[in-house]
């Protein structure tokens, strides 16, 4: 595989594995143009999770489904941007150069494991199709390495169970069966988008379990994408929270919840009911997430938030950098923590 | 407010709803012509609780536990394979005619997803409305549309709306329109099937905050089924705990949530994710190995035996029952019932 980028001397900025700068991402529709990313910025170290959190129509799997180079297209076009992977920006490559990316490099599993099956391969065979065709494995030796892999989703009788089909496996087997697939080129990125929605759970915090033991195996770095702020609390390293298609607050998972610096972040960290928190009337955010196709001015959040001024309705907040490596993209950022610790 | 023979006096407290050893299998049949039964999906089996007036029984379980079935149940949306269930002392199960419209009318239901259980060609105005058309003497002639404004208003929306279409909607206001739906009636009791596990964590604050207000205002009982114990906690007085079928659990939330005893409902509490790393950290997990059995061959004895690590011999054997435990005086189904240091926190 000649065309891999070659990461020695191309990582100028800070060498991350994975960056994305500046991402903007537009679907065209006959309705008109909805701006579904505008402006994300991140990045990814070797070895780390990353949490991408969001409610539905924040982009958290816009965003991802455009590292991955599998954007619908149309409606979906990337508009501006750069998305490094070692250093090379893959927007600019060409169509069987990402190819080569994905799967070996970026693997991506995905919520409804029984959709994203096929029904009429037995698991084994469709695990096996990736090292054929990308490893130019045998048969033989594809279906080896299959059970291997099962083995190492902890699939119980893997051999036993490689011919089987997936309706014949439970949700949180066939969650398992997905992971073993992404897991075929030994990728150094993995992106889960909502791996746990569709379960239990008990199977749940099994899964997390194994995707947290995987990825410290395989020394991988994962991007979670989830709306559950459960979930991410036990295996993120940093979170990112999306609102209307922007990064609204970045941060280390402990200063966040602790203290969060967006008005956003705050209203979702009050109205969730908490199993360890008898409740009262739950706070609630008024209003509805916007239509991206008439995103509101200045702050996308200021029609619901709470601290609203009219430099909100004004300007366009900029990340503020709250050090530790935070940012909030709100003019009252400040203020917005100090209320957090108060309280 | 005078307290006829008629028209008792509605007190706060008493038993509204009573449901008694409800089993409901279904038929798993073989060959084309001539059908057997070979086998039956024992979807509820022998689930008796009580709700009380003004109350909020949760059901909490994992997908397959029967939960949903025992909703279509109690709205005779399924007939029972046997078992009872009397409301204000009326059997629900051998009602029919005009006493089965008087009972449906005391008991209405809150559907999961407000994206298919709203006629996408009728208006809000006729979805709500809707119930009046079967029972007219509940809307005097003429004062339809008002009542069904009233009710718009009542669950936070716009009445001016009430022309408008489901799609015209966002999740959360659609799920709005189902509880004004049912609510038309004037019911006692609502059955609430995961109300909230379709919307938005920002929207689902909002129909439970509803939820609970309109509790207040209308001296409602709620059967509040849910698979998420977080949300159940939030709103719920009491707690049951299915499994496979069966009640292993009920208790009053603080029992439930502070004081299991049964290992299922420790596990299930365990495993719920906390939004906190630090609260987190002081958890002590318990992980369920395996999934749920199937419904139509659960294990013998006591179902959870599979999955449970303390299953002994007699578990094989010995169906326990749902009765309080020496370790806490509320009901649970385990041969070893016990507290556990940490169960919530």
């Amino acid at each position: 595989m000649t065309v891999q980028p070659t990461p020695a001397s191309a990582t100028p900025e800070g060498g991350h594995l994975l960056e994305l700068r500046d991402l903007h991402v537009e679907f065209r529709t006959n309705e008109g143009v909805a701006r579904v990313i505008n402006g994300v910025s991140y990045h990814l170290d070797a070895g780390e999770t990353l949490a991408v959190l969001g409610e539905s129509g924040s982009g958290k799997s816009v965003t991802a489904q455009a590292i991955m180079g599998i954007l619908d297209t149309p409606p979906a076009f990337v508009r501006s941007g750069q998305i490094l992977y070692k250093g090379e920006d893959l927007l600019t490559r060409s169509e069987e150069q990402r190819r080569q990316v994905r799967g070996k490099e970026i693997a991506m599993i995905f919520q409804d494991a029984l959709s994203a099956l096929n029904p009429v391969f037995p698991v084994g065979w469709q695990i096996g199709e990736t090292l054929r065709q990308r490893a130019g494995m045998s048969r033989a030796d594809a279906r080896r390495r299959a059970v291997e892999l099962m083995d190492l989703v902890k699939i119980p009788g893997a051999a036993k169970r490689i011919g089987d089909y997936p309706h014949q496996f439970s949700g949180g087997m066939r969650q398992r069966v997905m992971i073993a697939m992404a897991l075929a080129l030994d990728p150094k990125v993995l992106i889960a988008d909502e791996p746990t929605t569709a379960l239990d759970v008990t199977v749940q915090a099994q899964i997390m379990d194994l995707l947290a033991d995987l990825r410290r195996e395989l020394n991988m770095a994962m991007i979670l994408i989830t709306h559950d702020l459960g979930v991410v609390a036990g295996v993120a390293d940093r979170i990112a929270v999306m609102y209307a298609g922007r990064i609204v607050e970045h941060a280390d998972v402990r200063s966040l919840y602790k203290a969060p610096a967006h008005p956003y972040t705050k209203g979702l960290l009050e109205s969730i009911p908490r199993l360890d928190v008898r409740g009262q009337e739950l706070s609630t955010i008024k209003g509805l997430p916007p239509n991206l196709m008439r995103i509101p001015s200045g702050c996308p959040f200021h029609p619901r938030c709470p601290y609203v001024q009219q430099v909100c309705v004004d300007e366009v907040p900029h990340d503020l950098v709250l050090g530790d490596g935070r940012t909030s993209a709100c003019h009252f950022a400040q203020e917005v923590r100090d209320d957090s610790i108060a309280r | 407010m005078t307290a006829s023979p008629a028209n008792p006096t509605k007190v706060r407290g008493e038993t509204i709803l009573s449901v008694d050893n409800l089993v409901k299998h279904f038929p798993i049949t073989q060959g084309v012509l001539f059908q057997r039964q070979i086998g039956a999906v024992k979807a509820v089996d022998g689930v008796s609780f009580e709700l009380r007036r003004g109350e909020t029984l949760g059901v909490v379980g994992e997908s397959g536990c029967g939960k949903s079935t025992l909703a279509r149940l109690l709205m005779r949306l399924e007939t029972p394979t046997s078992g009872r269930a009397t409301l204000e002392g009326k059997d629900l199960f051998k009602a029919s005619g005009g006493e089965l419209r008087r009972l449906r009318r005391n008991m209405q239901m809150v559907m999961q997803d407000p994206y298919t259980s709203l006629n996408p060609r009728m208006t809000v105005g006729d979805i709500i409305g809707e119930p009046f058309e079967i029972h007219p003497d509940a809307a005097p002639k003429g004062s339809k549309a008002k009542r069904v404004q009233e009710l718009l208003d009542l669950v936070g929306l716009n009445p001016e709306h009430i022309n408008r279409y489901p799609h015209q909607f966002s999740g959360g206001q659609r799920q709005r329109i189902g509880i004004a739906r049912a609510l038309a009636l004037k019911p006692e009791v609502i059955v609430c099937d995961e109300p909230v596990s379709a919307l938005d964590v920002s929207i689902q604050a909002q129909v439970i905050n509803l939820l609970k207000q309109l509790q207040g205002e209308l001296g409602l009982s709620y059967i509040f089924i849910a698979h998420d114990l977080s949300v159940v906690r939030h709103i719920a007085d009491r707690v049951a705990v299915m499994y496979l079928g069966r009640i292993v659990e009920i208790g009053t939330e603080d029992e439930i949530y502070e004081r299991a005893t049964h290992p299922y409902t420790q596990a299930l509490l365990s495993a719920v994710p906390v939004p906190d790393p630090e609260a987190r950290d002081q958890r002590n997990m318990i992980r369920l190995v395996g999934d749920v059995p199937s419904p139509a061959d659960p294990p013998s004895g006591c179902h959870f035996r599979t999955r449970c690590w303390k299953a002994q011999d007699i578990c094989a054997v010995e169906d326990p029952a749902t009765v309080p435990r020496a370790a806490d005086p509320h009901p649970s189904a385990c041969h070893f019932a016990e507290l556990r240091p940490t169960t919530a926190a």
